[in-house]
């Protein structure tokens, strides 16, 4: 292609990008840099235009505070728990729905519904059916005598955590499931029956052939669920307001900034969240070693 | 070694039955071929052989042992696939041996024995090498080497060479008729490639919509087909076939057809009457006009070096080819004949059956010598 | 090679009946974890509807079929404000989904057909701000909104929601044209199109699938947000549903209003279930593109 072509698609290649640069200037990078800038101030929220700079105090007073911490260690116990627990069940039912059976393609339409429910009113099922007077759970175990009187799921301190991760879980399993399931029918069938043939038994066939070749698959899925359990806010929120006992980095950021006022310091807890999430994103793309396994899968 | 029975084995998926009530025996150590349009079920019945589907009706017995209901692994069978199906995260050494790994081998005797098999098949310098870095002609041997190392008492081949291109699919041909020759195991094969069938086959199994039209040697294919789809789908180029309106009674008919082809037969046994003839390329050969059994014009000349075929138009719609060894020197748009001996000519009936006739036999016998000869 | 010296264990098969049995038992034991899946997905929504049908002591009562008393349904579309926030809701979503995809097809025919050497770079952009947390740009798009005018406004919404929306269908819509045959954009060339016809007249004619499901996708996605509409809505009438029913609350945990909870959550979710499972196909090609392949 000549120089003058390659330059006139160049043009219009920013051209047709235009709309969308604009559009991610204006709510991505313009805030995203805002929040970095309020950072370094002493700003509050009800008269944004009066601040001094403050340099990196507003850092140090988020990591002076222990409910930061606290946030912190309930993240990432959230996020890697329940993103493990996701991972094996949605490998489990990924391979099930693999499987010819009848009402395979019931099963596949059945795992979308907890996916397109919104994460409110999901929650607020859960909490009903959890709830420890009248909760269908509690009156089954009272019915079969596992337990005498229904157990507070949601009030006591141990278990919440656990009926988040439990919530979490049930919702995006199916995301799981989906990203899995694509790429388990990306393994030629041939491949399977060869194994078929060669007499490989079951546990090898799934240790030495499926999950190799599954490998890029999960780890893609398995990056996406990370990130998106690491800036869990509505699922704690709505269950439990801004009880310590689940508050998140993103509730403890957004407490900060809009409960407190306090601008300046919820924007540092903000660009701590940011930065957190930066590494463990690059952490998890290491352990993985997505780049390699792509290139393996190709 | 083993042999292979089919009886009345029907696989139907909901209502859509693709295989139809199949009858089978295959001797121990025969190299059959499926062969058949797509669609027509010869794929799937090979699976029904190896077990990888389970069937919906009917028996399969292999080594005189029922084996319906066993798994694949169990039936003592090896299987190549179209695609390879190499496992493509192991290097071709694990991918010959992996099956071993299984039966509770030593290392040691695993290695000893991929060795051997690669050996055997030339991809012994691969062995570190996983598949995506192999070439077509490469995979295909780690394929066979894979399906050999388990020492099966039945080959089966789903469209082994489709995947490669021309020069290597002769060559692989014949790398597999060799292998045939050397371990005598039983084969069976599908392909939809007439040379491949042709030049593999003990005897050719032809299947349409999931029933078998015939079994037989190449030859009985080539010489005696039993009905009009057989003709049409052994022999390349295809038979040239033409509807004809007859005259007369059984057993004795006049024919009138396309390009003033006039006719008189004598069809022996089958007392229907013809309704199409069907002569091979081969058997025609260009003449003048007034000396041949049919005429039309030259539309065509295809010349392949070593062989030509001439297109000639007999009717609007009906075109013949003539497969002539010499360069003809005729204008296009000029007008020939058609000759044909009477012994090379095919009846087929209504229902597209052949139709024996008084010259046919001659051919017949002909060909059984020919076939007693080779 | 008359003989190869392999001599394997001798394969042992059992009796044809016992591979029947263990054939019909692993069956079996599929249809059992089918059935569990099956429960383990459904069941709750399922008692939610249950729930919501029922009235006053019959609600803590466990009969596992709905009583059909549609009393709360017929209150929550006497409630204005509710009936206001599903509206809010209905125009937030719509009007995001149709920004998101008109600028993300625009962007997509570039990054999946146009070779400049910025693409992959641009590309990476977009996936890091698919993937940063929200509540990192709260505060700068506080400030935002508050410059735009728009706070405790429906419309701050929409555009807040573009943050996450666009590069969203950005990306899937990129991979979903670098699946169309290029052949088919080098006959137009040759036929003398500008990338403009290209996109107009010959891509987004064939792509009505793939538009349908990232936009289903999207909507989906704006139905469902919840810290943006919490933190830049204000008054009861200018919420969304999500937020709306996460608010709802009773003046002591034993007057918790349950069965209305249940009948809004219903009634929410219910447009998106039937959109997902009509669009069931397609939603999952979306999902998958916008991972698998990328």
């Amino acid at each position: 292609m000549s120089v003058k072509l390659a330059r006139a698609d160049r043009r219009a290649a920013w051209l047709f990008m235009a709309p969308m640069i604009i559009a991610m200037l204006v709510v991505a990078v313009w805030p995203l840099a805002r929040t970095f800038y309020f950072s370094f101030t002493d700003a509050y929220l009800d008269d944004p235009t009066n601040f001094s700079l403050v340099g990196i105090d507003n850092f140090l007073e988020v990591l002076d505070d222990h409910t930061w911490w606290i946030a912190t260690r309930n993240t990432l116990v959230f996020a890697s728990i329940s993103v493990a627990i996701e991972t094996v069940l949605g490998l489990a039912i990924a391979l099930l729905i693999n499987q010819a059976i009848p009402g395979r393609g019931l099963v596949r339409a059945a795992i979308l519904v907890p996916w397109a429910i919104p994460v409110v009113v999901a929650t607020k099922i859960w909490e009903w059916m959890l709830n420890d007077q009248f909760g269908v759970l509690n009156q089954m175990l009272i019915a079969l005598g596992l337990v005498d009187h229904g157990i507070a799921w949601t009030a006591s301190g141990t278990l919440i955590m656990g009926v988040v991760i439990f919530i979490d879980v049930w919702m995006t399993t199916p995301f799981m499931v989906l990203l899995i399931l694509a790429g388990l029918q990306m393994i030629p069938g041939e491949i399977m029956e060869a194994a078929e043939v060669d007499g490989i038994p079951g546990w090898k066939r799934f240790w030495s052939i499926t999950l190799p070749l599954l490998k890029p698959a999960i780890g893609v899925a398995v990056l996406f669920r990370v990130l998106d359990a690491l800036r869990m806010f509505d699922l704690a929120y709505v269950l439990a307001a801004s009880s310590e006992q689940v508050m998140t980095v993103s509730i403890y950021a957004r407490n900060r900034l809009i409960s407190f006022q306090e601008l300046g310091i919820g924007s540092a807890a903000s660009t701590w969240v940011f930065l957190l999430v930066a590494f463990i994103a690059i952490l998890v793309i290491g352990v993985l070693r997505l780049d390699r396994a792509a290139g393996e899968a190709a | 070694m083993a042999s292979v029975e089919l009886k009345s084995v029907s696989k139907s998926y909901g209502g859509n039955t693709v295989i139809r009530g199949v009858d089978l025996a295959i001797r121990d150590g025969e190299f059959v071929v499926f062969v058949g349009p797509s669609g027509c079920g010869k794929s799937t019945l090979l699976r029904l052989i190896a077990g990888l589907i389970p069937v919906s009706g009917g028996e399969i017995a292999i080594g005189g042992e029922a084996v319906t209901d066993v798994p694949a692994s169990k039936r003592g069978i090896a299987f190549v696939f179209q695609s390879y199906a190499l496992y493509p995260h192991m290097t071709v050494a694990r991918n010959i041996g992996f099956a071993l790994e299984t039966l509770g081998l030593r290392r040691d005797a695993i290695r000893a024995k991929v060795a051997e098999v690669a050996k055997l098949l030339k991809v012994d310098h691969l062995l570190t090498r996983r598949p995506r870095e192999l070439s077509g002609g490469q995979r295909q041997r780690v394929a066979i080497g894979r399906a050999l190392v388990r020492k099966p008492e039945v080959f089966l081949f789903d469209e082994p060479l489709s995947n490669l291109d021309s020069d290597l699919r002769m060559e692989m041909r014949i790398e597999i008729a060799r292998l045939h020759d050397d371990i005598g195991t039983t084969m069976i094969y599908v392909t939809h490639d007439q040379a491949e069938a042709m030049t593999l086959a003990d005897r050719i199994v032809v299947l349409n919509h999931g029933v078998i039209e015939q079994v037989g040697t190449p030859q009985e294919l080539y010489h005696t087909p039993k009905s009009r789809f057989v003709a049409g789908f052994v022999g390349s180029p295809r038979m040239n076939f033409a509807p004809v309106t007859t005259t007369g009674g059984a057993p004795d008919w006049s024919l009138a057809g396309p390009g003033g082809l006039a006719l008189a037969v004598s069809v022996t046994g089958n007392r229907s009457a013809p309704a199409t003839i069907g002569v091979r390329p081969e058997a025609l050969s260009l003449v003048a006009p007034e000396a041949g059994r049919l005429s039309g014009t030259l539309e065509r000349l295809e010349d392949l070096g070593h062989e030509h075929f001439a297109y000639v138009r007999v009717a609007p719609e009906t075109v013949f080819v003539v497969r002539v060894p010499v360069r003809p020197t005729i204008a296009r748009d000029t007008r020939v004949g058609l000759a044909f001996r009477d012994e090379d000519l095919f009846l087929f009936d209504e229902a597209g059956l052949r139709l024996d006739h008084a010259a046919s036999h001659e051919r017949a016998a002909a060909a059984s010598i020919e076939e007693r000869a080779a | 090679m008359t003989d190869l010296p392999l001599t394997l264990p001798v394969r042992r098969r059992r009796s044809s009946a016992s591979y029947r049995l263990e054939r019909r038992l692993k069956k079996g034991a599929l249809m059992v974890a089918v059935g569990l899946v099956l429960v383990y997905t459904l069941f709750p929504y399922y008692w939610a509807i249950v729930s919501s049908t029922k009235q006053g002591a019959a609600l803590y009562r466990d009969t596992f079929l709905p009583a059909l008393d549609f009393t709360y349904y017929r209150a929550l579309f006497e409630n204005t404000v509710f009936l206001g926030s599903l509206v809010n809701s209905a125009f937030v979503a719509t009007s995001t989904t149709a920004l998101s995809l008109i600028l993300g097809i625009s962007a997509a025919y570039a990054l999946g057909r146009i070779d400049f050497p910025q693409r992959r770079g641009v590309l990476l952009a977009i996936l890091m701000i698919s993937i940063f947390p929200q509540v990192v740009v709260l505060s700068g798009m506080f400030e935002l909104i508050n410059w735009l005018g728009l706070y405790n406004r429906p419309s701050a919404l929409v555009v807040t929601y573009l943050l996450a929306t666009v590069p969203f269908t950005t990306w899937i819509l990129t991979t979903f044209i670098r699946e169309f045959p290029r052949e088919l954009e080098e006959a137009a060339i040759i036929d003398g199109c500008s990338h403009f016809r290209i996109l107009t007249k010959i891509l987004l004619p064939l792509m009505g699938p793939s538009l349908a499901s990232t936009g289903i996708l999207a909507f989906i996605l704006a139905w469902n947000e919840f810290l943006f509409a919490l933190t830049f809505i204000l008054t009861d009438e200018n919420r969304t549903v999500p937020v709306a029913i996460g608010l709802m609350g009773g003046n002591s945990r034993y007057e918790y209003p349950f069965a209305q909870i249940m009948a809004a959550s219903v009634t929410v979710t219910l447009p998106l279930i039937i959109l997902v499972l009509i669009f069931q196909r397609r939603i999952v090609a979306g999902l998958t593109a916008g991972a698998v392949k990328g």
